[in-house]
Parts: structure tokens; sequence; C-alpha cells
């Protein structure tokens, strides 16, 4: 089963460029499918990006990001080679990790 | 004196009136010029409208007519939002079917590097082939149950279909065949019809006014509209086909849309296609 | 007439010809049942021509469903309104057959 993240960290030097595309439903829990029915919320809670110990970049989602979040975010003290993670957790308990290098 | 002048005026321009009433033919003769010299026309009229734009640059749509948007696009093209369909189609084309057979059997080239010659004239079956009617038959003649034309798995196999084509120009081809011009022409008649309540022609948005807003959009010009196909459409919170886009764009103008894959369709796909003949496929694409 | 004169003028006129499309007797079901028929009869002509509207569409919808509930009225206005839908789409098709050569590019 293929990761649900894809991510490219790119280092210049001084800082770290992160983009990363995640596969996810993101369902709101306030929209309605052809039947009628309430399609259930179903969306990421925590992101997490770690680099080493330290936690770069931590988002607290809730129903209003849409299906398939991209992030885009930069930050200091990696070099090239370093472990980047990225692990995410929703509101069903389902979580999805990845550790990606430096570029 | 006075008067006599008013008159002359007045005589003068009823005369002009009515020799421009005459010179104007009240019947179009059926233009007799062909597909080639109507391509020519019809990439002309964009290259003269957008004399900016590189040639191969319309097939991006709304990134082409505005600088904001574009800087958008190429940004989110570093990681673009068709991806998980482009995997997913990569994977699928390869997956035999339960006969042991794969898409491969059913495509020149194994369906590699192709989808730049569809939609083309079958002269056996005297209509016009798409290449998302060509996958369903693959499927249906080795035993398997057709896909929905709008999006998902569709989508998914002829985004990975384009991607092996990316670069390649449209090569639409007319065979010297009534039928295949009868087909040519309906399509090209279906593109200035007006429809719907709203009494749009697809002509209407996008060689009329591409470049320009409807509500929060910008329209893309027709030169080079379907390169980009099938496309993720953040409207669409996902992937859909050209099927798809024909059939919302039909109910957009309050036009009841016909069936996916239907003759006017396919015509339509046909007349689209060979306009933008020489144009790079540029898909699986992303717009608004 | 000045501006303002002239807007009034307007308005009254448009109130005029809507009041004036109202039933002055209430419809029954036959009258329902005959502007249905029409209305459907008008939309089957023009999906002979492949151009139905949508609006046409959700007109016969509310018609039927107004006349479910036995509201007649309702039902036979929205049927009356679909039957000019789908004419309009009928003229829509037949005129477009030589119009549309005004937009094609030369």
């Amino acid at each position: 089963m293929a990761s649900t993240i894809r991510v490219r960290a790119i280092s210049n030097g001084e800082l770290t460029e992160v983009q990363t595309l995640i596969q996810h439903p993101m369902d709101s829990g306030l929209v309605k499918d052809a039947q009628g029915a309430v399609i259930p919320a179903h969306f990421i809670q925590r992101l997490t990006f770690e680099h080493g110990d330290r936690k770069v970049f931590v988002a607290d989602w809730g129903p209003a990001v849409s299906k398939d979040p991209y992030v885009k975010f930069s930050f200091r003290g990696a070099n090239k080679g370093d472990d980047i993670k990225i692990s995410w957790v929703d509101n069903k308990g389902a979580a999805d990790t990845i550790t990606a290098k430096i570029q | 004196m006075r008067a006599r002048g008013v008159i002359q005026l007045a005589l003068l321009a009823f005369l002009a009136l009515a020799a421009l009433m005459v010179a104007v033919p009240p019947v179009r003769a059926v233009d007799a010029q062909g597909p080639a010299a109507d391509a020519k026309a019809f990439r002309d009229y964009f290259v003269s409208k957008f004399p900016k734009v590189k040639l191969e640059d319309f097939v991006n749509g709304p990134y082409s007519m505005n600088e904001d948007m574009r800087r958008q696009w190429e940004e989110k093209e570093q990681f673009p939002p068709y991806e998980f369909a482009l995997e997913t189609g990569r994977e699928m084309f390869s997956k035999p079917f339960g006969n042991g057979k794969t898409y491969a059997d059913c495509f020149p080239n194994g369906g590699i590097g192709i989808r730049q010659n569809y939609p083309y004239f079958d002269a056996k079956e005297g209509k016009v082939v798409t290449l998302e009617l060509a996958l369903n038959r693959c499927r249906e003649v080795n035993g398997e149950a057709p896909y929905s034309y709008l999006k998902d798995e569709m989508a998914s196999l002829t985004a990975y279909m384009a991607f092996t084509s990316r670069g390649k120009p449209f090569d639409i081809k007319i065979p010297d065949d009534p039928r295949a011009l009868a087909a040519y022409e309906n399509g090209k008649r279906y593109f200035y019809t007006r429809r719907g309540q709203l009494n749009f022609s697809c002509a209407g948005c996008h060689v009329q006014a591409p470049g320009e807003r409807l509500r929060a959009e910008i329209l893309a010009p027709a030169l080079g509209i379907l390169n980009a196909l099938p496309i993720y459409r953040s409207e669409w919170s996902g992937m859909g086909t050209t099927s798809r886009r024909f059939i919302t764009c039909n109910s957009q103008t309050r036009a009841v849309p016909l069936e996916p894959q239907s003759d006017e369709y396919r015509n339509l796909e046909y007349y689209l296609s060979y306009m933008s003949n020489g144009l790079p496929i540029s898909g699986p694409g992303a717009r608004p | 007439m000045n501006g303002t004169t002239g807007m009034i003028s307007m308005a009254l006129l448009a109130a005029g010809l809507l009041t004036s499309s109202m039933p002055a007797v209430a419809a029954s079901e036959a009258d329902f049942k005959a502007a249905f028929a029409a209305a459907e009869a008008a939309e089957k002509e023009a999906g002979g021509l492949r151009n139905q509207w949508t609006t046409t569409e959700s007109a016969l919808a509310a018609a039927k469903k107004a006349a479910a509930v036995g509201d007649f009225d309702s039902a036979t206005a929205s049927a009356k309104e679909a039957e000019a839908l789908a004419r309009a789409s009928v003229f829509q098709a037949t005129s477009e057959k030589e119009r549309w050569r005004d937009l094609e590019i030369h």
C-alpha cells in the first residue's frame, strides 16, 4: 500500500523548503451524499513535521481544510542529507508517517 | 436649396444601404474550404488575438491568459494534485484482466505514447472513436465491466496515457471519407451552436471571450483546450475526463447534457482535437 | 419621459403583465393534465432535436410535485412555464441550424 504522503525537502544551505501533498478525503461532516445521508467527518487532526527531536511544523486541522491537502513551508537549522519525518493522525484514529531525506 | 440637399443626402444614404444589403448574401454558401483551412483560420484567430502567447502555451488554458494564475499553477506543478490519479493509472494500466490480457494488447505500441492520435475515424464502424471509448471497448472485449466515462478509473487511465504522450503534438487525421468529413462538420457545428437556456455556445466563451472572466473563472481559449485533459479540477475536488467536461459545460448553460460518448460529443472532440493539431499534449492537467 | 417617471411606468407595465397572467378562476385537475400533456409533448420534441433545457425539466418536476398534493393552480402554472421553456428550446435548435455560422471563425 503506497504511502499517503508525498514529500520533497530541498535545502539551499540556509533554508530548507518542504513541500508535501497528502492523500486524504478531508470530509468535513457537513456534506450530504446523493441519497441525502451525511458523509461522516473524516479529516486529519494533527500533522507533524520533525527534524531530529525538533518539531519544526505542527498543524492542528479541522473540517475547513480541503481534500488532498498541500503544505509548503521553510525552516532553518537542517542540512542536506538530514532526515525529515512527517506524520498525521485523523479523527478516526488512522495515521500515516514517512521519512524523507533533505536534498 | 437646403431641402434639396437634405433629400439628396437621404437618397444617397438609402442607396448605400440598399447596396450594402445586396452585397451581403442572404444565404451562406456551404463552407467548401475544408478542415485544413478551418484549422489555419482557427489558429490565426487566437495567435493574432494573443500575440504575446507562444503557440505551445495555449494548451495551458487560463494560465496562458493570466499572469497571477500562471504563477500559482507553476508552483503547484511541483506537486501536482493529479499525481495520485496518475500513480493509480500507471498501476491499473499494467494490471492484467481476468483473462490474462492487458490494455497494452488493445492499443498500438502497447498504449504508450499514442494519446495524441485520438480521436480517430474508424472506417469500419463509420464513426469517431475517442480514447475513453477505446479503453472501455478494450475492457468489454476482455470480459470486464466498463467504467464510468466521467471520473475515477477512466480519469486515472487516461491520465497515465496522456502522461506517456506529454509533449507530443496532436496528430488527428481526417481520412478522405465523406463520413469522416461529416463527423468533423458535425463537431464543428456543435461547437458553434448556442444551447441551453443561457443560450451559450462553446464558442461564445472559448472563442469570443478567452482570458475574460465568467464569474470567478478565467476562460480558456478553444485552441489547445483538450490538450491538458484529463484534469484535476479544484472545483470538482478531483479528476475529470473530457466526457465530464463536456457534460458539465452543457449543464452550466442549462442544457440537459447528452450521454457520455454520444455521437455529438465524439464529433465535438474530433473537431476540437483536429483544431489543435501541432500543439503538444500537456495532460494530465490541473485547473481551478 | 424623464428618468423617474419612466422607471415607474416600466414597473407598472411589468406588474400589469405579471398580474394579467394569473388565472381569474382556480385550475382544475383537468386543466393541469392538459397543460402537462402539452408541456411533455413540447419537451419530447426538444428531445428529438437533442436540445432540452435543465430548467424545462425542473419546471415539469415542480408541476408533478404540486399536482401530487392537489395544488393544481401551481401545478398548471409550472406546466405552462415548462411548455414555454420547451418551445423556446425547440425554437433555439431550429434557428441555430442556420445561425451557428454567425459565430464561426473564417
